[in-house]
């Protein structure tokens, strides 16, 4: 809409910070390989040991860490857009706590020690289950305060379901794996682990992007938005279900990595306008790089104590949420 | 020749409790039509009724054609509405939320054309908004708030508006020029339905006014004929005094009854 120049500047920067981390995160890692060799080992494969670091565990991580990063951004943006509300985040709706019981239970009952993929598979059942759960509590055309009540019990019964797993584990081994998993990371992940998330988190985005516009119009309200010509039902469902397919997956092979999608909207929303639909791209790059950052950071700053990515985040994250809502009691005040 | 907005018994019930109970009026296009009655009676849900808002009874059509097969996006294009709640919920400019009114004439993800923003810039210009462009939209005050809300529907660009309460919050001049604004569209031919407290305001300007009691319409026609003592004893209970002034019709409310 207005703005169009400086938003190519944000976006452009954006993207160019994305490369560079993208390549920092590939030439980041234990094994002692030197940029150059790094990078002619990714795209030769002459390089033995090397090449099979680069391409079968610091590409994939990379990989994920744009998509999760990305997924997080773009769907934290649209909820805020969605609800208007600037405290909303991608778990809002559940989908991240039903995705990682999925994953819990997948460690309890031992079936992702007989078989890896079962882990995001049984996550992935958990966000489907979350997001059915959530249109069947809140109902088709739901009021948004239904949609976050009907999100707040999911998350809550997946949450004590998730304690209940750990309180039954059959070994404090299990209980540990549960606990680091829940943490949230990118590590050892596979090419295996992107092929299986990348379908569902293109198509969560591509509902995601189709909002931009209502999500403007919704600025001014429900009314306002349906006398415009959108069909608020129609936007209500592209918004939960893109969330659920692309958050659900990235749950599934990461486990939940919280304030990445709660603050990286905030941070870009003053540099496009304060416009919803602007916000959406800027965020899942402002997001994607942020991931990609942190996860740089994860193995730079502890190498050998596999600080976990969400615990990162939160901390980071966290202390940005209370000065949020500080401000925010400034400007009622 | 068909009308542009032909209401028939339209009913409304919100819970249990019926809100408004056949309802029907036809308006012509040109016509500026003022909707008037105490707090409560229905003025509101009746416009959001004929938007398609609330659960109705009973027809709304235009050009003889039922409100209820347009698509939502042709209703956009024949019918803008400004609601009472002047909610802007993110800090965009003026302009921006001026130009969401060209929302349901966009194609796909097409950029807004050179003729958008001659009609963004007009809507801006009628509104005396030029100075607060690239003002916060948050941080206006109620009437310019106000007046930006009613610069988005007249970007749209449609042959009917419909506004709750358009003349709340405003200054003397600026309901003056908006009301002088709404005749000029009523001229072009266009068909405006906006609900007013302020009789006087309704009587100066209104080519008709439709007043509204318990739901159910109690008198149509010209403000002469609406505005009288008796309607105003009976509907408001307010005894009044009504002269006929040159700018047309004054209405001072003197005491209760």
């Amino acid at each position: 809409m207005t703005g169009g120049r400086s938003d190519w500047l944000l976006l452009g920067t954006l993207a160019v910070t994305l490369c560079v981390f993208f390549i920092l995160s590939l030439v980041t890692g234990p094994a002692a390989i030197s940029f150059f060799e790094s990078l002619d080992a990714l795209f030769t494969g002459r390089a033995g040991a090397a090449s099979i670091v680069m391409q079968e565990i610091r590409l994939p991580r990379a990989i994920l860490g744009v998509l999760i990063g990305a997924t997080l951004g773009l769907s934290g943006a649209a909820l805020q857009g969605y609800l208007r509300n600037p405290l909303a985040e991608p778990g809002l709706l559940g989908i991240s706590a039903s995705a990682s019981l999925g994953a819990v239970l997948a460690i309890y009952t031992g079936l992702s020690a007989l078989f890896s993929l079962a882990l995001p598979l049984m996550a992935l059942v958990g966000a489907v289950g979350a997001v059915l759960l959530v249109r069947a509590l809140a109902g088709r055309g739901a009021t948004t305060i239904t949609l976050i009540l009907a999100g707040v019990a999911v998350t809550s019964f997946a949450g004590a379901m998730t304690s209940l797993a750990l309180n039954l584990s059959p070994n404090p081994f299990a209980a540990l794996e549960i606990v680091f998993w829940m943490l949230g990371s990118l590590k050892d992940r596979s090419m295996t682990h992107v092929w299986l998330a990348l379908p569902f988190i293109l198509v969560g985005w591509v509902m995601l992007f189709q909002v931009g516009r209502a999500l403007d119009a919704l600025t001014l309200g429900e009314a306002s938005a349906a006398s415009l010509g959108y069909r608020l039902d129609r936007v209500q469902a592209l918004v939960v279900f893109g969330t659920a397919a692309s958050v659900g997956a990235a749950t599934s092979v990461s486990g939940a990595i919280g304030f990445v999608g709660l603050v990286v909207p905030h941070i870009l929303r003053p540099l496009v306008g304060a416009q919803p639909s602007r916000l959406l791209l800027a965020s899942a790059l402002g997001g994607a790089v942020v991931l990609l950052a942190a996860d740089v950071a994860v193995r730079i700053i502890a190498p050998e104590r596999d600080l976990k990515l969400g615990v990162l985040t939160a901390l980071i994250g966290a202390p940005f949420f209370f000065w949020l809502i500080y401000k925010q009691q400034r400007e009622v005040t | 020749m068909s009308a542009a907005l032909c209401v028939s018994s339209l009913g409304v019930k919100l819970g249990s409790r019926g809100v408004l109970d056949s309802v029907s009026f036809e308006l012509e296009a040109g016509e500026f039509v003022g909707l008037i009655g105490p707090n409560g009676v229905g003025k509101s849900t009746l416009l959001k009724a004929i938007m398609g808002f609330v659960a109705r009874n009973g027809t709304v059509t235009r050009d003889e054609e039922p409100l209820d097969t347009l698509s939502p996006k042709e209703r956009a294009r024949a019918f803008s509405y400004v609601p009472q709640e002047r909610e802007v919920s993110w800090p965009i400019t003026v302009q921006s939320l001026v130009a969401l009114g060209r929302a349901p004439h966009r194609r796909g993800f097409a950029a807004l054309g050179d003729a958008d923003w001659h009609i963004i810039n007009s809507a801006i210009d009628i509104m005396d908004l030029d100075e607060l462009r690239e003002r916060s939209a948050q941080e206006l005050s109620g009437g310019e708030r106000a007046r930006t809300l009613i610069a988005r529907a007249l970007a749209q660009d449609t042959p009917v508006l419909l506004a709750d309460e358009p003349a709340a919050g405003l200054d003397p001049a600026h309901q003056i020029s908006l009301m002088m604004t709404f005749s000029q569209l009523a001229r072009e031919g266009r068909t405006v339905l906006a609900s007013l407290h302020e009789l006087t305001l309704a009587g100066q300007w209104c080519d008709r006014l439709i007043l509204l009691d318990g739901g159910c319409v109690v008198a149509d026609g010209l403000p002469a004929d609406v505005l009288t003592a008796e309607n105003l004893a009976a509907v408001y209970r307010v005894r009044a005094h009504i002269s006929g002034t040159e700018a047309g019709l004054a209405v001072v409310p003197t005491g209760l009854i």
